[in-house]
């Protein structure tokens, strides 16, 4: 059992470290070792915590309670106060940000150029880090907005760290892009709170439960534009078109950490607002989610597929995974609810490892581009093996975990009769397959062709074999990772296991 | 006094679409931090404008909601934060590229 002033940790924690490592940021051996050891640290320290959530939630008459730890900045009460709010779904975003984080790290020691170092890559990562873990964990509407500036922030800086000229193009594009998505944010949430009189999720979701219909309009409009601002985030059909740019150009573990988590913090917080707040009117939103997240699967894929570049090919993946973990939340079952969190961990642990993969091509033949190279297998065989397992799992291959993401949510949508969504699903997840085989063909498999590089893959490869080694165990032991999800989805579908945690209603 | 405040942030998001859609960065990053002015401007309202109240909850006189100008203050550091490094990055862009036109970025793919 964690104590839960703990869980302050996963945010103040790496803002700490941040500071840190920017005192002493001339100092190599320093940065190295703290960004390890800290990203170690709060890694094991949220699996405990996940742990201790999971150890309280029990059942409670025929729904669910406990499991859900509610810190109140100052001890002020609920709905005024600073709240952060750990519940299953949270703990499980920072656990897979966290391991996501120590792969980067890994991979990073060896791989960031000294210069980067020096111009605070590692505090800024961490700041990144830090963004990432508040917007999982907070529980106010407007905290939301501070923890994605402060993700931003990050990324921007990271983004266009070395200024070379391509970069900087990009940058530009995701910056002007996201400042208006947060000033969307920013005007709705002045309106939501013009309207409800708070912003705290909990009482907002309570607000909108007990009044009577009347303010439907106004919140559906509102739902809508929160819809096209975490939308712009998670790059949903059709505001996608900012996100293979930024991500084919920073270095190959920011790629794989942007590639894997950024998108899913927006993800998350479509996640959690409509399934707490946004249910009045689940005819028009969650109807408007599912075709979006159809178009979404389709068009990302169909990008994928006409791409020449391996990480343009896994940039354009990312849209369409972001489609499968949109129609999980649009069908709003628990049961696909629970297959939207059990695709998504399998699904980042993939896309950052396919990632890092690209990396370690480019660092051995000095492009990802799959006419100038070509029979890779030959030159590093655990290199190929690692590319399989990780390609296969996210094309949905038994018996890899991506097989039992996919089969989850497309059963679900079965259970209620839309079998147009999942036939698009399965024809997604072909289209997935193949153009992982199009990489595979081109980098791999063939003839030996392009440059080879003097250096040594093996130091590369421990942040991959982690990533690879979650795949391949969620894989053979789905059932633990399940029930993870099933319990995240029993407290997301019934908002009043939140509410009353966070409020201290009884019913 | 609303309706004027409202009328305001129209003006502002208008001219900063207007500024957005322009070719040079500099005028870019200014329409930028002109759409944040309007945000912080609706935030300001969204608590209701009134004058002579304090921000307490505990007395029984009418109050002053202190939410907005919290949230306002914050938003206000945000922005301004953004807007430094909006600047920054149009500098950079116009001296890496020799000039800060959007559309000369084009092209260098591959």
């Amino acid at each position: 059992m964690m104590p839960p002033d703990l869980f302050v940790l996963f945010v103040i924690g790496p803002v700490v470290t941040a500071a840190l490592l920017a005192a002493f940021h001339k100092w190599d051996s320093f940065q190295r070792g703290v960004s390890l050891a800290v990203s170690l640290g709060l890694w094991g320290l949220s699996v405990v915590g996940l742990l201790s959530l999971l150890q309280e939630v029990s059942p409670d008459g025929g729904g669910i309670g406990g499991g859900i730890v509610v810190l109140r900045m100052g001890n002020w009460a609920a709905p005024y106060g600073i709240i952060l709010v750990a519940d299953v779904l949270s703990m499980t975003m920072v656990v897979l940000t966290m391991t996501v984080g120590v792969a980067v790290v890994v991979f990073s020691l060896r791989t960031v150029e000294q210069a980067h170092q020096e111009h605070f890559y590692y505090p800024l990562f961490f700041i990144l880090i830090m963004g990432v873990n508040g917007a999982f964990l907070t529980g106010d509407l407007f905290n939301l907005f501070v923890f994605f500036e402060i993700l931003l922030i990050a990324s921007f800086a990271l983004l266009a760290l070395g200024s070379q000229p391509g970069q900087l193009r990009e940058t530009v594009k995701y910056v002007v892009i996201n400042l208006i998505a947060s000033t969307f944010f920013l005007i709705s949430l002045s309106v939501l709170y013009r309207t409800m009189g708070t912003l705290n999720m909990a009482d907002l979701a309570h607000k909108i439960q007990t009044t009577s219909g009347e303010l439907d309009p106004t919140l559906t409009i509102l739902a809508l534009v929160f819809l096209f601002v975490f939308g712009t985030k998670a790059a949903i059909f059709p505001l996608y078109f900012w996100l293979p740019g930024p991500y084919f150009q920073p270095s190959a573990g920011l790629s794989a950490f942007f590639g894997g988590i950024l998108t899913k913090v927006g993800v998350y917080a479509i996640f959690r607002t409509f399934t707490l707040i946004f249910r009045h009117n689940p005819a028009l939103t969650h109807e408007l989610l599912l075709i979006l997240a159809a178009l979404t699967m389709l068009l990302g894929v169909f990008g994928a597929l006409s791409q020449m570049d391996m990480k343009r090919i896994l940039s354009y993946h990312i849209i369409s995974q972001i489609g499968y973990l949109i129609l999980g939340i649009g069908l709003l079952t628990p049961q696909a609810l629970a297959g939207a969190l059990f695709y998504m961990v399998p699904y980042v642990l993939a896309k950052s490892a396919l990632f890092l993969i690209a990396g370690v091509v480019q660092a051995a033949t000095g492009t990802t581009h799959l006419k100038a190279v070509g029979g890779l297998q030959f030159h590093s065989i655990p290199l190929s093996i690692l590319f399989l397992l990780a390609a296969l799992s996210l094309a949905g291959l038994p018996p890899l975990a991506g097989f039992f993401s996919k089969f989850i949510v497309l059963q679900a949508g079965v259970e209620i009769g839309r079998y147009g969504y999942v036939g698009i699903g399965l024809l997604g997840g072909l289209l997935t397959l193949a153009s992982m085989l199009k990489i595979w063909n081109g980098v791999f498999w063939g003839e030996e062709t392009g440059d080879r590089r003097p250096v040594s893959l093996w130091p590369l490869l421990p942040g991959i074999v982690l990533l690879v080694f979650f795949i391949v165990g969620i894989g053979l032991f789905p059932g633990i990772l399940y029930s993870v999800a099933q319990t995240a989805a029993a407290q997301v579908a019934d908002p009043r296991v939140y509410i009353a945690a966070v409020l201290g209603l009884k019913e | 006094m609303e309706f004027v405040i409202i009328s305001v942030i129209g003006v502002l998001f208008g001219c900063g679409t207007y500024l957005i859609l322009q070719r040079h960065l500099l005028r870019v990053v200014v329409g930028l931090s002109l759409y944040s002015h309007a945000a912080n401007l609706a935030l300001m309202v969204s608590g209701g404008l009134k004058r002579g109240n304090p921000p307490l909850l505990t007395t029984d006189a009418p109050y002053v909601d202190p939410l907005p100008q919290a949230l306002v203050l914050t938003a206000i550091v945000i922005s301004f934060g953004m807007t430094a490094f909006a600047t920054v990055l149009a500098f950079r862009v116009r001296q890496v590229y020799g000039s800060d036109a959007v559309d000369e970025l084009a092209g260098g793919e591959e």
